[in-house]
Order: structure tokens, then sequence, then C-alpha cells
């Protein structure tokens, strides 16, 4: 139910990364950090504090860090490696495809900063093509979380499984209101019960989602929640129940329309249950500096571009 | 524990069994190939304290890795022929189906082969984490890897060696295959490597040089290299080489860096190199 979702405050996304990853350390010593340079930023310092011999500042040379988180895997150990979402991904494509995805070592690719709400930096740094880029390299996990516990979770979990994951988390202080709530890596999370509409939210979008669906509730529509943060592997079942009932569906997501989780989506509803769609995200355009909300509200990813997309979407039914 | 006499054997076996996997799907890079052949031959059956029957993670192990991946013949042979698979395996070299790939991988799961390699730059990198990780380990063994000396020219290489020094990562030997050569010509021509010693020197490791096709050289230079363990500071051995090594028709030039030679050429290739060993 909506209710069970209230807000308790606002903290990072990336503060959740730091906590976790100081809890999945404490737990099995096999977990190693890497940092290009960026351990304020990643919130790894707590993490470095308490295991400085497992810490391992890099500089600033992203495709050294990817190969040598690799090499660590080898020899068994967990390396979490740490950068923002741009330097985690494109900058460093080809090592993640070779010596990681293809070499199927189990690095935990920990990109923060990610997406529009990184904000006044600019678009040098706001990447909106991450999720695309990891979607397409055969047996990586990616995973993009949309709270605080959320995120915390996630790194815990992360450090259990076995294979390459790539965990997608932002910088802006954000709506914490996933406290207690299961995470199972590829499992979605069902929100709240409608009919009217399916909204398929991941990241940051979460939350707006929330929001909308609060506020088309008191219009009396009844809106079916799924919280998807994996989106490699895809919760297929949970979607494809969703929309069998509903007949329409929004997907939302801080990123490019092409290649996230709109695109995987249609993908899958194209070959199994052909449904109208509404996508809210990026439409092919880089972003700009400027304060998260005033981005969000500009590129087309406020509330209301949600709650208008809802009502897109029950029209074409 | 092979000595001299035996390893040359070895090699010239190694080197027949370069040719003719290369002849047999009419690609592959043989040039490079035979170059190494008399380190790959001295490292599997003479230095390493290494086990061929295949553990991923090579704790307690000697471990060795190839960045320049397009090479893989002569590790292909050396591995079979060190235990490590099937020595008739070698005649699935580059054909579908088959774990020896074209580039080295693991994803077919071949024993021996711990981290796919092929897009240049990255191998350093990855035998520092496994250097690493071996001192977090504390097992007080080697890890050895060869790049290509063209491959110095990515910027990678660079962070890495970096990196290394930094750490003080001296449980592990970086040797270059300093053949001059590279697909499109001389390195000094396509992109010339300016003072290598002087570089490598400068970015803080300890430098050596050693004649990679004189096996006695080989030998006494990885021990050298070997004993510089504890000293604080990771060591390079410039491994002079000759790219063709062991038929003559192929040394003296680049353009047998990824050319197969026709089945006239394996027959003058295959009447210069003892079959020591018996081929595949």
């Amino acid at each position: 139910m909506l209710s069970d979702y209230q807000s308790s405050g606002k903290k990072g996304t990336r503060d959740g990364f730091g906590d976790g990853l100081h809890e999945a350390a404490v737990k099995n010593y096999e977990v190693v950090g890497l940092c290009a340079d960026l351990t304020g930023s990643l919130k790894m310092n707590k993490f470095k504090d308490a295991y400085p011999e497992r810490f391992f500042q890099v500089g600033i040379a992203e495709a050294n860090m990817m190969s040598l988180a690799a090499g660590m895997a080898i020899g068994g150990k967990v390396p979490f490696t740490g950068t923002f979402a741009n330097f985690s991904t494109g900058r460093v494509y080809d090592q993640i495809r070779q010596s990681i995805a293809y070499s199927d070592k189990n690095v935990k690719i920990c990109a923060s900063h990610a997406g529009l709400t990184l904000g006044e930096d600019g678009a040098t740094h706001q990447i909106l093509e991450d999720i695309g880029m990891m979607n397409m390299l055969p047996g990586m996990t990616v995973i993009n979380t949309c709270d605080y516990h959320q995120t915390k979770a996630a790194t815990l979990a992360i450090a259990e499984y076995e294979g390459p994951v790539y965990l997608r988390f932002g910088r802006p202080a954000w709506p914490m209101f996933m406290e207690d709530k299961p995470f199972v890596i590829g499992k979605a999370i069902h929100m709240n019960e409608g009919s009217d509409v399916t909204i398929v939210a991941t990241g940051h979008m979460v939350w707006q989602s929330l929001e909308a669906a609060r506020s088309l509730a008191k219009e009396g529509i009844a809106v079916d929640l799924l919280n998807i943060h994996t989106i490699k592997p895809l919760d297929n079942e949970a979607i494809l129940k969703s929309v069998g009932k509903t007949g329409c569906l929004v997907t939302a997501e801080e990123h490019q329309r092409n290649g996230g989780l709109g695109s995987c989506v249609a993908n899958l509803l194209g070959s199994k249950l052909p449904t109208p769609q509404e996508l809210v995200a990026v439409n092919d355009s880089f972003g700009e500096s400027g304060k998260p909300t005033d981005l969000l509200d500009k590129y087309g990813l406020s509330v209301d571009d949600v709650i208008a997309a809802a009502k897109r979407a029950i029209a074409r039914k | 524990m092979a000595e001299i006499a035996e390893l040359k054997k070895i090699a010239s076996q190694v080197r027949r069994d370069i040719v003719r996997m290369v002849h047999a799907v009419s690609s592959g890079h043989p040039g490079g190939s035979l170059g190494c052949a008399d380190l790959l031959t001295a490292l599997y059956f003479n230095h390493l304290n290494h086990n061929s029957s295949f553990n991923m993670d090579g704790k307690g192990e000697d471990l060795f890795f190839l960045s320049n991946g397009h090479i893989s013949p002569v590790w292909y042979s050396v591995l079979a022929r060190s235990g490590y698979f099937p020595i008739a395996e070698l005649s699935t070299f580059r054909h579908i189906n088959s774990r020896l790939q074209g580039h080295p991988a693991t994803h077919e799961h071949l024993p021996g082969i711990r981290i796919a390699s092929g897009s240049l730059g990255q191998g350093l990198s990855a035998a520092i984490g496994v250097a690493q990780t071996k001192k977090l380990n504390s097992d007080d063994k080697m890890v050895y890897i060869l790049m290509g000396d063209g491959e110095l020219q990515e910027g990678q290489v660079w962070e890495a060696a970096m990196y290394a020094a930094h750490y003080k990562c001296d449980n592990l030997v970086a040797i270059v295959d300093w053949n001059g050569r590279q697909i499109d010509g001389d390195t000094k021509d396509v992109m010339s490597l300016g003072d290598l010693p002087a570089k490598w020197k400068a970015f803080g490791w300890y430098v050596m040089e050693m004649d990679g096709n004189d096996m006695s050289s080989v030998l006494s230079g990885l021990q050298d290299a070997k004993a510089r363990s504890g000293s604080g500071q990771p060591t390079v051995i410039l491994m002079r080489t000759e790219m063709g090594k062991g038929v003559d028709f192929m040394e003296g030039t680049h353009k047998w860096h990824g050319v197969a030679p026709s089945d006239e050429q394996l027959a003058d290739a295959l009447s210069q190199l003892e079959e020591s060993q018996g081929d595949y």
C-alpha cells in the first residue's frame, strides 16, 4: 500500500553504499575496495578507516582500477570498485567487457553520481547511457537503487552474489522510504495494488512515481506500482502479471529512453504481451548544470510528468 | 625440472606446434609466438612452481599471464605439453566449438587461462591485482606477466606501471617482448617507444635486459628477477627477441605478425625445426 512508504528524512543513496560496504566487509574478509580518487564522494571512508589493508587507492586511473579488480577476483577476493557512474562505464567499457564480463569475474562495479541529479557539475558527468551499456554485456547483473536503505541492502546482497554486478546510485539527499524492506536481486517489489495502470520505476524515479501514484489515487486512478531495482535480470513475471491486470503501463527512469529500463520492458512486452507503454525518460539529450529538481522538471522526469504519462497510457487502452 | 638441452628440444617442438596450428586454420599470429617460445618453455618446464591440475585461484603457485593475447599459439602449445589439457586438442585451435579461442579466454574453461586477453594494455593491471591478492593471502609465490612492446603504446600500461611502483609490488615480474615490431611495421616507425629502459626506471621499476632467444640467458634472467622479491620494487625484464625466431624466412620482418604459412612454407618451416616430442 502507498501509505506503507512514507519518507523518514533524506540521505543520499551513496550513503547507503558506504554503510553497506562497511557492513559487507565486516561479514566477509574477502571484500576489498578500490577507489579512483573519490573516496569521500563514494562514502568509502568508513570501510577504508576500518580496513586500510583492504582498501586500494588507485588514483585517477579508472582503466587500471577495473583490470586490477578483475585480477583480485582471480585470487578469491570480492572487489568493489568505486567512482562516478560516468567513469565506471563509458570510460572503461573495454576493460569491463574483456577482463570482467567475458572473463566472468566476481567484481562489483559501484557507480555513484549517476543521472541528472548529479546537478551542477553538468552533462560531462551526468551519465544517462550507463544502464544501456551495462545491460548489453552478457552475464552482467544491473541494479539501480531508489533510496538509502535499498542501496545498503543491495550492497550487502551483491557481496554475497557470485558474478559481475553493476550497482548504480546517485548523489543527492533523497527521501528514505524502504527501511526494513526485503531486497532480493532480480525480484521486483510490489509497492501498491491497482488495476488502472502499471508504473514500473527504478532509481530516484521510484519516489517520483510513488508521489505520482498518491496523487492519481486522489483522482480515483489506482496504480499498480513496481519498484524495479534490478534491471537485469528483469523480473519478467512481475511485470507480465501486473500488465495482464492493468492493460497499460508507464516506465520511469533517470536515463536515456534508448537502452534503459523502458527499452528492456518494451522488449519483453513486445514479444510476450503487447501493451500500450509510455516512457518517462530523457529523450535523446545530454543534461546540463542546474539544481537536481530543476533538471528533473526540465527533462521530463517530474512527478507531474509521471502523472501525465499514466493518463496517456490509460487513454491508449 | 627440465635442463637447458631438454628445454631447447621442447622449444623446437613448441615452434612446430605454432606453425602447424596457424597453418591448419590459415589464421593466427606465428611471428610473436615463435619469438616467445623459449621464454614460455623455460617458464612452464623449468622456472614456475605450478600445478597443471588447474585451480583458478592459483593459491600457492607461481602464476603466468599473457597480455598480448594474440600470441596464443605458443601459450596453448606449452600449456598442453606441460599437462594442462590433451595435446591433441591443439588441432582445434581457432575452430568452432573449441576451447582454444583465437585469443585466450576463460569462457570455454580452458585449463591454464585465468582471464581473457586480446584487447591490449589490460594484462599488467590484472597481474598486479593478482600479485596484491597473493600478499593479502600471505602467499609468497610470484606473478609473471608478458606484454608486447607495441602494447606499451596503450596508456593503461603506464597507469599500471605507476601503481605497481607506488604499492611496491615486488612479487611481480613484468616481461616485455622487445622485438621492435608490430603489425604496421617497426615500432620505431609506427610509434617510437623512445628510451624504454629509462621510461620504466623513471616509473620506479627495477629494469633488467635479457636475450629472450638464448635459453641460458632466459633461465638466469628469470632467476635474477625472482631474487628481487622482497626488494620493495617491481621488476621489468626487457626481453630482446626476434619475431619469427627459428623459421628463417619469418625472421627479420614484421610481415609474419599475423599471417599463416602456405603448404610449401609450412614444409620449409618444419624442415628447420626438430620434432623432439612428437607432433600432435
